[in-house]
């Protein structure tokens, strides 16, 4: 790709950029959120057409108008949010649009099932084809995508994120069909937020700022550092200097209890649950995959109702409440799907951080448009927040951007308590750091926090008391100093000793 | 607050494209009318055009608020059939005679609580219950014309009850009074919309319902207040219908309503999956349907025909839909 430019609505996007993926080679492609990284995968895929620049594939260009042309020309993708058809088999999406004929018309289902299953094998991957694609794990899926692209003869695939939903035993799977594609001189084009990542799997990498290309290197002659340096446009030697985390733990005072949960049970992920949040604490929620973290925040929010145990809210029991209630009371609740139970796409960035706090700003009948501007400009400028205008629908903003409105929305209504869950997923270092900065920052003014993360860094580093939690019962607590990640993998992974019945 | 914020105002935007194309067409369609068919610029001809819009439009507000919510509310034609039919039951009734005044009150008042009840059960049914819009609103859809014809016995009511007739039949500065209901009730359901917290939590409720959820909107209250608005307007609409013929015709008031509705409202520019309430759009889109409607039966074109055309405005409005989208 050639000089490609990009902007939407008069906002530059892409100016420049370069990016040259060899035969038979895994290349990463890094940046902060924003930087265009998805806008550049959409104008290859065919999703957005180019302002600019020219896409050149073995040598010739290519006119990529649709994401058909894009597979067609040997270009697949697999995206962050899987675009596949849950309800239908493994194989109808494997082969889905290309589906081998008999007479010309009608499907050989036979055939198809035989090639989908090779393809599968040829992954390590044995399933039965004709089931759901939805009864197999995010991971299976994950794969199922990638021999999708592989059956399409792809000479490139595109892989978007795709160990962000995955443990790491199925990392490793992933990672060994990568080099299997790289064998077959299939090139991926591999863009991640886990550096560690890279040096595993990818030979280059291009780094992209502010819509730009601003440099390609050799992974396995570029530290660390010197990456995420090139990313933040910053110096090595300052970033080295810094801790790792915007987070550190142990230093807050606590206040009063502000949530005691005793014994809290909603169903089958949350059985038996033990936890006090005082003000200006932030307790982390350890533990795997559907061990019932985001249950707790679910139940404290009022979405789940309890079946047993009970809540006291500064000391005083609450009765069973609806999320309404409990954003008087003054909890919010960032949640980890920020697509699907975050954002309303179409409306504003201003309508969209503005919403949890209508019924304060409501003179009247009316909405008082003069205070929600205020409110909302106070907080683009405090947060950081690049958008073009306030009025901007939110979809055209970058994640990271979205993920600081979401955040937005609680901290407006003043909160006493925020349960974040993965607040810092999907999202680029600096908007990282930002993000725990600003946290860090309202803990200290007496916010009470619980942060649940699949980063053990984050948790560790972060939390001054981290409950672990094993298949819906609370296991253990562990507070800081004193909480490393051995200490916490070895609480997670330990068998559950009559600690919680 | 920061003195120099980081953001640039973008320009305020007061007509959206889909307003504009909209425009245009009417333009073109005004013309077009003022060049090439007899009687156009005349008075009469706006009058008759404006009565036969007012309907139309004032159900399409409605269904406009419902489609921007998600919703669908098929049931609007039933609703201005038993509004319709329960009105000259009311002010027909002999112990209403001695005071004509009260007899028009007490006959919107019950036409209208009627209309009421009916988007409370749909609403109720979709909110509550969780039942498909579709599915939920179908149920009226087919009993709530039954109920008005079993209300009148099946009868054609007519009637000559000049208070009532107003509504539909009177003149004001000119112009048919509807048409400044159509016009106020817009501006009504507009202010709704743009301003007050019912009108945003809409919105987001029709783009992301979980979300809309989690950050504490009153769903089911809310959904609850878009199928009662759409059903009120659609028994306005009822009773308009009725002052117009001075005659109720359970069978036939509304016949088809939803169908009208919900094209002026796409033709309008709203989105079907929800997020979007143009008001002003869906008067607009009645309009035009309307005119165009006119114009081909002015020209001596049949009315099947006509309803080809209305059709083809329909697939015309989604294609530019879906064109802006890009």
């Amino acid at each position: 790709m050639r000089n490609i430019q990009k902007s939407f609505s008069g906002v530059v996007a892409l100016g420049a950029v370069d990016l040259d993926v060899l035969p038979g080679e895994v290349h990463a492609l890094i940046g902060q959120n924003g930087a265009g990284k998805s806008t550049l995968i959409k104008i290859l895929t065919g999703v957005y057409k180019r302002d600019d620049g020219e896409v050149l594939i073995d040598g010739e260009v290519s006119i990529i108008g649709s994401p058909r042309e894009a597979q067609d020309c040997g270009v697949a993708t697999i995206y962050q949010e899987l675009n596949l058809v849950g309800l239908r088999s493994v194989t109808e999406n494997i082969c889905l649009g290309y589906e081998p004929r008999r007479f010309g018309c009608f499907v050989d289902w036979p055939k198809a099932h035989r090639d989908a299953r090779e393809v599968l094998m040829r992954f390590g991957v044995d399933i039965d084809v004709r089931e759901p694609l939805n009864s197999y794990s995010t991971a299976i899926q994950q794969l199922v995508a990638i021999a999708r692209a592989v059956s399409l003869d792809a000479k490139l695939v595109i892989m978007d994120e795709p160990t962000s939903s995955l443990d790491e035993q199925e990392v490793e799977v992933l990672f060994a069909v990568i080099r299997g594609l790289k064998r077959d001189g299939v090139s991926v084009l591999y863009v991640s937020h886990f550096l560690e990542e890279l040096y595993q799997v990818c030979d280059r990498v291009t780094i992209m700022r502010d819509g730009r290309s601003v440099a390609v290197r050799e992974i396995a002659h570029t530290s660390r550092i010197e990456l995420i340096a090139e990313m933040l446009g910053r110096d090595p030697g300052e970033i080295e200097s810094a801790g790792m985390t915007e987070f550190s733990a142990g230093e807050a005072v606590k206040g009063e209890p502000l949530v005691e949960v005793s014994g809290i049970a909603t169903g089958r992920q949350l059985q038996n649950f033990d936890m006090t949040v005082h003000a200006g604490e932030i307790v982390g929620l350890g533990g795997l995959l559907g061990s019932g973290r985001t249950e707790v925040a679910r139940a404290l929010f009022g979405l789940d109702r309890l079946s047993k145990g009970g809540l006291k809210w500064c000391g005083e029991e609450l009765k069973s409440m609806k999320p309404a209630e409990a954003i008087a009371l003054g909890i919010g609740y960032l949640t980890e799907d920020r697509k699907s139970e975050g954002i309303v796409p179409g409306l504003s960035v201003r309508e969209n951080l503005s919403l949890a706090i209508l019924p304060r700003i409501t003179k009247g009948w009316c909405i008082d448009r003069q205070q929600e501007r205020e409110i909302v400009e106070h907080f683009v400028s405090a947060l950081g927040i690049k958008t073009a205008d306030i009025d901007q629908p939110i979809r055209e903003l970058s994640g990271g951007n979205q993920q600081k409105v979401l955040l937005g929305r609680w901290l407006a209504i003043s909160p006493k308590l925020l349960l974040l869950d993965e607040p810092t997923r999907g999202v680029d270092i600096g908007a990282k750091f930002e993000i725990q900065a600003i946290i860090r920052d309202y803990v200290s003014q007496g916010v009470g926090v619980v942060l649940i993360s699949s980063e053990f860094a984050e948790l560790v580093e972060g939390a001054d008391t981290v409950v672990v939690l094993q298949e819906g019962h609370s296991v253990r607590e562990l507070s800081n100093p004193g909480v490393s990640e051995d200490v916490l993998l070895k609480a997670i992974a330990e068998p559950a000793s009559g600690v919680a019945a | 607050m920061s003195a120099t914020p980081v953001t640039t105002a973008r320009p305020k935007v007061l007509i959206d494209t889909t307003m504009r194309n909209g425009l245009i067409v009417l333009l073109i369609l005004f013309v077009f009318n003022s060049l090439m068919t007899p009687n156009f610029l005349q008075m009469q001809t706006l009058s008759v055009n404006i009565s036969q819009v007012a309907t139309i439009a004032i159900v399409a507000i409605g269904m406009t608020l419902v489609i921007a919510a998600g919703g669908i509310d098929l049931s609007v034609g039933a609703v201005m059939a038993l509004s319709g039919a329960l009105a000259p039951l009311v002010f027909m009734s002999d112990s209403l005679q001695a005071s004509p005044v009260l007899a028009v009150f007490l006959a919107f008042a019950v036409a209208l609580s009627a209309a009421l009840l009916c988007g409370l059960f749909n609403g109720y049914l979709i909110s509550h219950l969780g039942v498909q819009p579709i599915i939920a609103t179908l149920i009226l859809f087919i009993s709530g014309r039954g109920i008005a014809q079993v209300l009148t016995n099946g009868n054609l009511q007519t009637f000559d009850y000049p208070a009532f007739s107003v509504i539909g039949t009177g003149k004001f500065l000119a112009l048919p009074v509807q048409g400044w209901l159509m016009l106020f009730l817009a501006a009504a359901v507009y202010w709704v919309v743009s301003k007050t917290p019912f009108g945003r939590y809409l919105l987001a409720l029709g783009g992301n319902e979980k979300a809309a959820l989690l950050s504490g909107v009153p769903v089911h209250r809310v959904k609850i207040g878009t199928y009662v608005i759409c059903s009120l307007l659609a028994g306005i609409a009822g009773l308009i219908v009725v002052a117009i013929n001075s005659a109720s015709d359970a069978a036939r008031n509304g016949e088809l309503m939803e169908l009208d509705a919900i094209a002026a409202a796409v033709v309008g520019g709203a989105l079907l999956q929800g997020g979007r309430a143009p008001i002003f759009g869906a008067v607009l889109g009645a309009i035009i349907i309307q005119l165009v409607k006119y114009t081909l039966l002015a020209n001596g074109i049949e009315d099947e025909v006509a309803l080809i055309a209305k059709a083809g405005i329909i697939v015309v409005a989604v294609y530019f839909q879906q064109s802006v989208k890009e």
